[in-house]
């Protein structure tokens, strides 16, 4: 069988692992602190999901690919190389050795598949179990049946190979993702549930101390592999910070880095003052806020209304409720996603044109329906201008504004006709477009319960979508990605969403620390990335 | 009856509380007329160019809120629903309570520490966790609002009607009467109803000061009336992010809720003092 | 006395059972869906059907019930869903701020009410009396969350005399306590006043007074001592009124009691979470409840026990 070896994966794991610039004056030692308002919900890999511990467990835990700091490019991490077999269906990964667990034990291929059966085991709850899927044996062993994943095997102490029961573009994506990061099963077997609050991995930093609803406490991991990095001694998080205080205490020194976005009321004044100009480093999210419309649900089964509500909606006007943080979207992917069209000109705002759509389609003299929001600031208000922009065509909205679950539940039943997405949009749980497209608009979402809440289902693009995926060549990388970027300009002639912006993140932190501009705007680890910031003051 | 309200006018605050009463009545019942804009309509210069609401003055009497809608005129139709729900909601826990109390204290026995024992269970829940479930539960608007607060509240007043009725149920009259052969339904009516309307009213004028504040409380946790449906709580809660650079979205509001809250406390104080006059200084 | 005692502990244990059948039939009633929330948004339907077994949500409801119930009397309150802590470890650990703030608040509710209190019933019918009891007023009629924004404004922001949120010092209490200690402080003395007024007829003044005490002797020793009665009866229901009723001024002052771990909870259907608070909440109502019943008897002996 012919092996394509990424003979270049050598090469690219030295040049990769190089340092961002600027790293001449990086020193080692010091310590940073980091301001959250809640406190943090668990460490385990497995089941960690929301934005605030997913770079903390980054730092805690690592997987067999990673990204280079600071971009969306992967890179291998506690693989040292990798191969792909030329029908995509084999992944073999060599491990680095010397790699070690906080605990001391040296990590091996076991434990590897050890932690990615933890992931699909369904003992686990695990969220992210369904990224395994097109391992073989995933659906034996997530349906109960199997104890192992017949895929995944380790002929040696340091070689892992993974077989897919289909050819899957983004599985490198998936073999970096945290949900399959190492664990070590004695650690596991010990704390049982309790090893969320008593992470052991293999990362840079270890936690040394939680106390709940105060601080958590990381120390610098002193046998981690990379000898270069992290810089920093310690990093202490001190959770139960308001964002206004914690903005405050960021002013006078106390705090480095502000883990919550800088509050609304501030923010206008704090990015004006030149005094902070090198503090502030503005970077892309891979995110998009969006208006659903339930496409099963009359009178949004007509395109030509759809079209109608993506025309009406004044985007630079909720940008500016939003403190211009964001910029208009027009399309579902972000900026910052590959296969992200820039000369698309999507739906201008005219609401005379969407008037007259709305008579083609029958409602000239409009309709009646609902605009479900998320209950906390600012999406009530960001309804009440959508509301308004609506009202403007004919549409009169009647504004729901329910507790999260509550909209998330509406949205799965179909029962809901519109949401506005804030606080509930979608963020990418990595930097491939096809992330995009499977669970909130594939038909695969469609379905009670699922997340694709405009219930939208096109065969002949789901179709497209699995042929994009199955283009594991790396030589066929571009048109792939032209093949995505046409399935959502197509998708959006239907228009099932009216994307509204994409926000754009604008981190803050103090003046004594140190790193590349890019490690501050990384639209993976947010808010800066923990291993590659330094403190100038060290010693 | 008269002299009651001649002992009720002696006291000048009352007085005063009535008149904020009634003067906020009537901006609430002619905010369409008075009102100098639409409350619900988002101006564009309502908002600086970087998204912040306007200070008070000019164009805008009390300013802009986040939204770019005009502060005063979300005040005056707010009122609407401060007074629509605290009569509403007042009047079903008051009718609810006056109800479940006059018949458990008249009727006692099992029944009687049936109904109490669910008083007493409902008062052992915790009252806003119980409204923050219930409105999980039912799609907030004005009327499932006035409900929850309905439900929450009608405790207090069924354990003093409790206690009022067991007191003047055991009285000979009543004996007297029962023996005479009337059904229970006149002696209610008749008999024990009338001595209870002083303390039921005052029950209901000082409830609606508690009620008014829930509301408030309610929509400042984001789980009142129905958007762009004004509320001086709401108000508060939409604005609370820029509170320490824009402070009359907060002390506009928060004024008016203390005010009306204040002025039936007066009044329903006074009340007290003048219906039964070996209560004063209570 | 000790059956009465054993009688109300008896019927204090029902209704807290009662709380917990009320609390749990109501998180089933609201609309969404627990093991969505923990499979996330990109489980696929056997990993929710999985989830959903492994935590016994397909079980009827009764049966779920009394499951709970039966873990709860061996002091097990289960796990948060979406943490997977256990809730006794969530709650234990913000349980110290919300006692600290209760106290703080009863505190507070003291300093201001019963010096007012006493002042206007010694001044009765005068302005002073007067003012004091507009002032009582207006403490009860102010909501929280605007005396909260208003004590920060002016206190933290603009005289930054006190830090503007957070948890720690002693410091850090004071707006918070404040707060809710000014509505407090308002029930107070005018309950404080009352009450005064009632004990200062009495003849036993009278007597104190013929005996040639002074007048701040008389009211400060005897008055105040047969006065403060009441209040400690409304201490007892203040118990249960902070530890449920304090969300809001958590939420404005980023204060990490059990109030701001029941909202969230409730946002996120954590329902273990949302079952635990609830049910320590119940019981802190209970106990002070318990404890105003039984010093209500002292104060007026016409008052049978029940």
């Amino acid at each position: 069988m012919n092996r394509l070896y990424m003979t270049a994966a050598a090469a690219l794991v030295a040049a990769a692992t190089a340092l961002p610039a600027a790293a001449e004056e990086a020193k080692r030692g010091g310590t940073m602190v980091v301001a959250y308002k809640d406190d943090i919900s668990t460490f385990d890999p497995a089941i960690g999901y929301d934005w605030q511990n997913w770079s903390m467990i980054k730092s805690l835990f690592d997987g067999l690919m990673d990204y280079k700091p600071g971009t969306t490019d992967l890179i291998p991490d506690l693989a040292e190389s990798y191969a792909i077999s030329a029908d995509g269906l084999t992944y073999t990964f060599k491990l680095r050795p010397g790699v070690k667990f906080h605990n001391g034990r040296a990590m091996t291929a076991a434990d590897v598949k050890y932690s990615i059966e933890r992931a699909v085991n369904p003992a686990t709850q695990s969220p992210g179990q369904g990224f395994f899927a097109s391992i073989k044996g995933f659906d034996e062993m997530a349906g109960g049946g199997a104890a192992e994943l017949a895929g995944v095997t380790t002929p040696d102490d340091s070689t892992v190979v993974i077989e897919l029961s289909r050819p899957d573009a983004t599985f490198l994506h998936v073999a970096a993702i945290n949900f399959g990061f190492a664990v070590p099963k004695e650690e596991v077997e010990k704390y049982g549930p309790d090893f969320g609050r008593n992470p052991v991995g293999t990362g840079a930093y270890k936690m040394t101390e939680w106390t709940l609803g105060q601080r958590v406490v990381f120390e610098r991991n002193a046998d981690y592999y990379r000898p270069d990095a992290p810089y920093l001694d310690k990093i202490v998080f001190e959770v139960g910070q308001d964002p206004t205080v914690a903005l405050l205490r960021l002013q006078r020194g106390e705090v480095d880095v502000l883990g919550d976005p800088i509050p609304s009321a501030q923010f206008v004044e704090v990015v004006n003052d030149p005094a902070n100009k090198d503090l502030i480093v503005e970077g892309g999210l891979l995110h998009t806020g969006y208006v659903t419309m339930n496409v099963t649900q009359p009178p949004f089964d007509s395109k030509l209304v759809r079209q109608a509500v993506n025309m009406a909606i004044n985007k630079d006007r909720i940008l500016r409720i939003v403190n211009n943080r964001g910029v208009a979207a027009n399309q579902p992917l972000p900026p910052a996603m590959p296969a992200y069209d820039t000369d698309y000109k999507g739906y201008a705002f005219d609401p005379a044109k969407a008037k007259a759509l709305l008579a083609e389609a029958g409602h000239a003299d409009g309709f009646a329906t609902e605009l479900y929001v998320m209950n906390t600031d600012p999406n009530p208000r960001i309804a009440q201008a959508i509301q308004q922009d609506l009202a403007e065509i004919g549409v009169k909205a009647e504004v729901k504004s329910l507790a999260q679950s509550v909209v998330i539940a509406a949205g799965g039943d179909g029962t809901a006709p519109m949401i506005w997405s804030g606080g509930m949009a979608w963020i990418a749980d990595f930097p491939d477009p096809s992330n995009f497209y499977g669970p909130i608009l594939g038909c695969g979402g469609a379905v009670p319960g699922g997340w694709n809440w405009a219930k939208y289902c096109n065969e002949a693009l789901d179709a497209k979508a699995a042929a994009a995926d199955a283009m594991v060549d790396p030589a066929k990388a571009a048109e792939r990605l032209d093949l995505w970027r046409s399935i959502y300009i197509e998708l959006m002639d239907d228009a099932p969403w009216a994307p509204v912006f994409n926000e754009v993140r604008f981190a803050m932190h103090s003046a004594r620390i140190g790193g590349d501009k890019i490690l501050f705007a990384d639209p993976i680890h947010i808010p800066v990335h923990y291993d590659y910031v330094y403190a100038k003051d060290a010693q | 009856m008269s002299d009651a309200w001649k002992r009720f006018r002696r006291d000048r605050l009352a007085l005063v509380g009535l008149g904020v009463v009634v003067v906020m009545s009537a901006a609430a019942l002619l905010a369409p007329a008075i009102a100098p804009h639409d409350p619900s309509a988002q101006f564009f210069d309502g908002l600086t160019l970087q998204g912040a609401p306007v200070p008070p003055g000019g164009k805008y009497l009390l300013g802009t809120d986040l939204l770019g809608r005009d502060l005063l005129s979300r005040l005056l139709f707010g009122a609407r629903t401060s007074l629509v729900i605290g009569v509403a909601a007042n009047g079903a826990a008051v009718l609810v309570g006056t109800a479940l109390g006059v018949v458990a204290g008249y009727l006692q026995g099992w029944a009687g520490a049936a109904i109490m024992r669910f008083t007493d269970l409902m008062m052992a829940f915790p009252a806003l966790l119980l409204a923050i479930a219930l409105a999980a539960i039912f799609a907030p608007s004005l009327w499932i609002v006035a409900m929850v607060i309905a439900l929450v509240n009608w405790v207090q007043i069924a354990r003093v009607v409790y206690t009022e009725t067991t007191a003047l149920a055991a009285r000979d009259y009543i004996e007297a009467a029962r023996a005479l052969g009337a059904t229970n339904a006149r002696i209610l009516a008749l008999h024990l109803l009338p001595h209870l309307v002083p303390t039921v009213l005052v029950y209901a004028t000082l409830g609606i000061a508690t009620t008014v504040l829930l509301e408030a409380t309610l929509s400042f946790l984001g789980i009142g009336v129905r958007p762009p449906t004004p509320s001086w709580g709401g108000i508060i809660f939409e604005s609370q992010s820029y509170f320490l650079s824009a402070p009359w979205l907060v002390f506009f509001p928060g004024a008016a809720i203390m005010l009306l809250a204040l002025s039936f406390n007066l009044v329903g104080d006074a009340l007290r003092d003048a219906l039964d006059p070996t209560q004063r200084g209570r | 006395m000790l059956s009465h005692l054993a009688r109300r502990l008896t019927a204090s244990l029902l209704i807290l059972l009662g709380v917990t059948l009320i609390t749990f039939c109501l998180t089933f009633l609201i609309p969404a869906d627990p093991v969505r929330m923990i499979a996330g948004r990109s489980a696929t339907p056997e990993t929710v059907a999985s989830i959903r077994h492994q935590l016994g949500l397909d079980r009827p409801l009764p049966v779920q019930y009394a499951s709970y119930v039966g873990k709860l009397v061996q002091g097990d309150m289960g796990r948060s869903y979406v943490q997977k802590t256990e809730v006794a470890t969530l709650i234990r650990s913000r349980l110290p701020a919300t006692l600290l703030l209760m106290a703080g608040a009863i505190f507070f509710e003291l300093l201001i009410g019963m010096p007012a209190g006493v002042f206007a019933a010694t001044r009765r019918g005068r302005p002073a009396d007067r003012g004091i009891m507009i002032l009582s007023f207006a403490g009860v009629s102010t909501p929280q969350f605007v005396l909260g924004l208003l004590l920060l404004y002016v206190f933290a922001y603009l005289l930054g005399w006190f830090p503007l949120s957070g948890y720690g010092t002693p410091a850090h209490l004071v707006l918070p306590a404040l707060t809710l200690g000014v509505a407090g402080g308002g029930w107070y003395s005018r309950m404080m006043r009352s009450s005064m007024v009632e004990v200062l007829r009495h003849d036993y003044i009278r007597t104190a007074r013929a005996k040639g005490l002074s007048e701040r002797g008389v009211v400060l020793v005897h008055g105040l001592r047969n006065a403060v009665l009441p209040l400690i009866a409304m201490i007892g229901l203040d118990i249960g009124i902070f530890m449920s009723g304090a969300v809001v001024v958590e939420s404005v002052f980023g204060w990490p009691g059990i109030g701001q771990l029941a909202w969230q909870a409730i946002q996120r259907l954590d329902i273990p979470i949302i079952m635990g608070v609830t049910l320590v909440a119940a019981v802190a109502i209970v106990i002070g409840n318990l404890l105003a019943d039984l010093v209500t008897p002292l104060i007026d002996p016409r008052i049978r026990l029940r």
